[in-house]
């Protein structure tokens, strides 16, 4: 069984984020990148199903700019064997992705394809959804447990109402919960050895998918600031103010 | 003791800074067969690097005579220099002719040391250096016969009570023919080898400062691209040593920042406070009026200089940059002092390879750059300020515009920083203005810009020698200084059923390392925390 797995790069999760100036985005020059952290799991869990001998062959793959590259060359550091890297530069909305893992699905016929359940800069939670709709493949969404049997898969996935337990036939598509695994920690020889695995560098015009953005983006704001609270004396003040100054009650 | 997987390399670097880095390039330069490789704790080179700065090319021109044309973050240049004497609410603008021409800086640049290490790494890597980010050296490594035979890195995956956990990978040994040290100012391991090869015999105790940074955007109309400007004065006392800078660089920012010497006596300082107290002078306050706050940072920085700069040879490993102490006061820069030094190492280091000469050799080529007679000329300046702003003012314009450094006698730094707090009850409390969320912060607003984070469930990486002393012991004789020393607010003193108990928040610690040198007792003991833990300083 051969599993690919979608990772991106994305602002790393410690940064605060600050929209530019003239309202056209976040800034991103000089901040630290990461990779999206449910692309950890989903890289640890195709991993750890490769360790179990469930599966021969791991292949990482991301969409984006030159730098995106390294977000596959840490998939590389902790256990995937062979990266794939499709430059292309600009906004790429999940629909664009989706169409170009199709692509990549078509070259590489994986058994499986993982990816995080959302990514932390656009939280669109799309891309999955969007592939397995083009692929017509079963899908998994937010897998917290996965459990890999012959031609089947049985996924348990976080819903609002508790965890609802599904088996899907392979191939499939499964996107990733934080709950499902521990990300390892890259070792320094393994980052050594990962420097010299493949990563294969397509250009996305080769392709033939329109990445176009569906989307017109009118403006990118901060949040309102929240307003300094006040102490009050008792509950009846308290009853008072949420009654006629909040209006909640 | 555990089994380590090891690797071997010519030369292994602790350190992704400016010295660091440029000693792994100039050894490239010299032989691009040597293997050498750079540990960095931060997750990436850049993240846990802060400075001013105003650069001086001196050293960068000798590395990377080019460096014009490879893009380097070096553009702005100064064009405009202002030095104010600032009392509570008025200023007296210094003449800048009447200047120090050390602190002239109209060939120098403003850039932001983070972006230059950045690029520097990109040099390095070029040229087939290796760089580990996210992993800190934790251990020095001894052969039998007493020198330095490499480091050990952290180990990942342990939790707060030192049980493996799932993810636990054991950190591994680096093995170098010789291990160059660049850490950066009071490095751990760096403290750790000053003492067991007695680097420091003969020579004055260190001293320190602690740096504050913050960017601000500002109004268009208050922005003077290139302008550098220094205070000194208000808010501290004429015998506490420090004050500002103000650098205005490229894209409407401002590089606002303090610096104040740890020699400081008064328990009831608060650095942080001083700081952001500064920021509320008309002067101050006029020019980022409208604008915001978007990066905030600090570190310490050393300033010992000559009389205290440790020897930097030793068997098996070199001590460069900040790690030893090769910054110029005066000049207030350290950058290209830094680098020279690592400089220096590599030529060291592939005598040592080539020619099996010994790294003593180091001490030779030193004392003939221009570093060493730089930091010969500056070396009266900062302990003549131990008499006071004003003698320490008039005393530097002699040594500095008169004779240019080269008074016949050397002044002493006569006590360690830790040394130098007086008892609480012999000092005056300071009140400090409350923030008010426009110009002036309160700490964990502050850290939050830094991006700070370290993965919650590991050891304490700030160990108390004792644990008990901070409340039996430093509470009641100096108020427990570390609340106010911390420009992070790591450590707490809290009240739990009428019993204090001393609290440290490590997770928000931003490795400035200032607890290590100030805590009065030397009690507290800054260790790597697991790698890519800290800030995560952008153009810093």
């Amino acid at each position: 069984m051969k599993i690919l797995v979608a990772v991106k790069r994305v602002i790393d999760y410690n940064v605060q984020i600050r929209v530019k100036e003239d309202g056209t985005g976040v800034v991103t020059d000089n901040v630290k990148m990461s990779t999206n952290p449910p692309d950890d799991n989903a890289i640890e869990e195709a991993v750890k199903i490769k360790e179990a001998g469930k599966a021969t062959e791991v292949v990482a793959v991301t969409v984006g700019e030159e730098k995106a590259q390294e977000t596959v060359r840490k998939a590389l550091a902790v256990g995937a064997d062979k990266g794939i890297h499709v430059q292309a530069d600009g906004i790429l909305e999940p629909l664009a992705v989706s169409k170009i893992l199709q692509k990549i699905v078509d070259k590489e016929k994986p058994d499986l394809v993982f990816m995080g359940k959302q990514a932390i800069d656009d939280d669109c939670n799309q891309t999955g959804q969007m592939l397995s709709a083009l692929l017509n493949w079963p899908q998994a969404t937010f897998a917290s447990k996965i459990n890999v049997k012959d031609n089947k898969l049985e996924v348990t996935r976080e819903i609002d109402e508790g965890l609802e337990t599904i088996e899907i036939n392979v191939p499939a598509i499964v996107t990733c919960d934080l709950r499902l695994n521990e990300p390892r920690y890259a070792s320094l020889p393994n980052i050594m050895k990962a420097k010299k695995k493949p990563i294969e560098k397509i250009v996305v015009s080769e392709l033939g998918v329109d990445i176009s953005p569906r989307l017109e983006q009118l403006k990118v704001e901060e949040p309102p600031k929240r307003k300094a609270g006040i102490k009050v004396a008792n509950v009846a003040e308290l009853v008072q103010k949420l009654k006629n100054e909040a209006k909640v009650i | 003791m555990m089994s380590r997987e090891s690797m071997e390399y010519d030369v292994v670097i602790i350190g992704g800074g400016p010295s660091g880095l440029s000693t792994a390039i100039k050894l490239k330069q010299l032989d691009s067969n040597l293997n050498v490789c750079i540990l960095e704790k931060a997750s990436e080179i850049g993240a846990h690097i802060l400075s001013g700065n105003v650069f001086e090319t001196r050293a960068l021109d000798e590395l990377l005579p080019n460096w014009k044309e490879l893009n380097s973050p070096i553009k702005t240049k100064v064009n405009k220099e202002k030095f104010l004497f600032l009392g509570k609410t008025k200023s007296l603008s210094w003449p800048t002719w009447l200047l120090p021409s050390v602190q002239k800086n109209h060939k120098n640049y403003i850039i932001s040391l983070a972006n230059l290490c950045r690029w520097l790494g990109e040099q390095a890597e070029a040229l087939g250096v290796e760089i580990f980010p996210g992993f800190p050296a934790n251990e020095i490594l001894y052969t039998e016969d007493g020198s330095v035979k490499g480091v050990v890195t952290q180990d990942m995956g342990i939790d707060k009570d030192g049980n493996k956990k799932d993810s636990f990978e054991p950190g591994i040994e680096l093995l170098g023919k010789v291990t160059v040290f660049a850490e950066g100012c009071r490095g751990h391991l760096g403290k750790q080898l000053i003492k067991k090869f007695q680097l420091d015999k003969g020579k004055d105790p260190q001293q320190y400062g602690i740096g504050f940074k913050e960017i601000w955007e500002i109004d268009e109309k208050n922005h003077e691209e290139g302008l550098v400007m220094h205070t000194a004065g208000w808010p501290l006392d004429n015998n506490t040593y420090g004050g500002s800078f103000i650098y205005h660089a490229e894209n409407k920012q401002i590089f606002l920042g303090y610096v104040i010497g740890l020699d400081y006596k008064n328990p009831h300082l608060s650095p942080y406070d001083e700081f952001q107290r500064f920021k509320t002078h008309p002067d101050i306050e006029k020019i980022i009026k409208g604008g915001k706050r978007v990066s905030y940072g600090a570190r310490a920085l050393i300033e010992g200089g000559f009389q205290s700069l440790p020897r930097m040879f030793m068997p098996g490993a070199l001590l460069v940059g900040c790690d030893a102490g090769t910054l110029n006061m005066p000049k207030i820069k350290g950058s290209h002092t830094a680098m020279k030094s690592g400089i220096i190492a590599a030529e060291t280091i592939n005598e040592h390879l080539k020619e099996n000469k010994d790294l003593s050799i180091f001490e030779e080529k030193f004392n003939i750059s221009w570093l060493h007679k730089e930091l010969y000329h500056a070396r009266n300046v900062k302990p003549s300020f131990s008499w006071g702003l004003i003698l320490g003012i008039i005393f530097t314009g002699i040594d500095q515009i008169l004779f240019r450094g080269k008074l016949p006698f050397t002044l002493k730094h006569k006590h360690a920083d830790h040394d130098t707090l007086k008892p609480a009850n012999q000092m005056s409390k300071i009140n400090y203005p409350k923030y008010d969320n426009v110009i002036t912060f309160d700490k964990t607003s502050s850290v939050y810009l830094t991006g700070t984070n370290h993965t919650d469930n590991q050891p304490v990486h700030l160990k108390l020698k004792d644990p008990n002393l901070p409340i039996n012991y430093t509470l009641e004789k100096f108020d427990e200084p570390a609340q106010r020393y911390c420009p992070a607010g790591v450590y707490e003193v809290q009240k739990e059923n009428e019993v204090n108990k001393f609290v440290i928040n490590s997770q928000n610690c931003i490795h400035c390392k200032t607890c290590d040198i100030k805590e009065p007792s030397q009690n507290i003991n800054w260790v790597t925390p697991e790698g890519g833990g800290g800030p995560k300083y952008g153009n810093m």
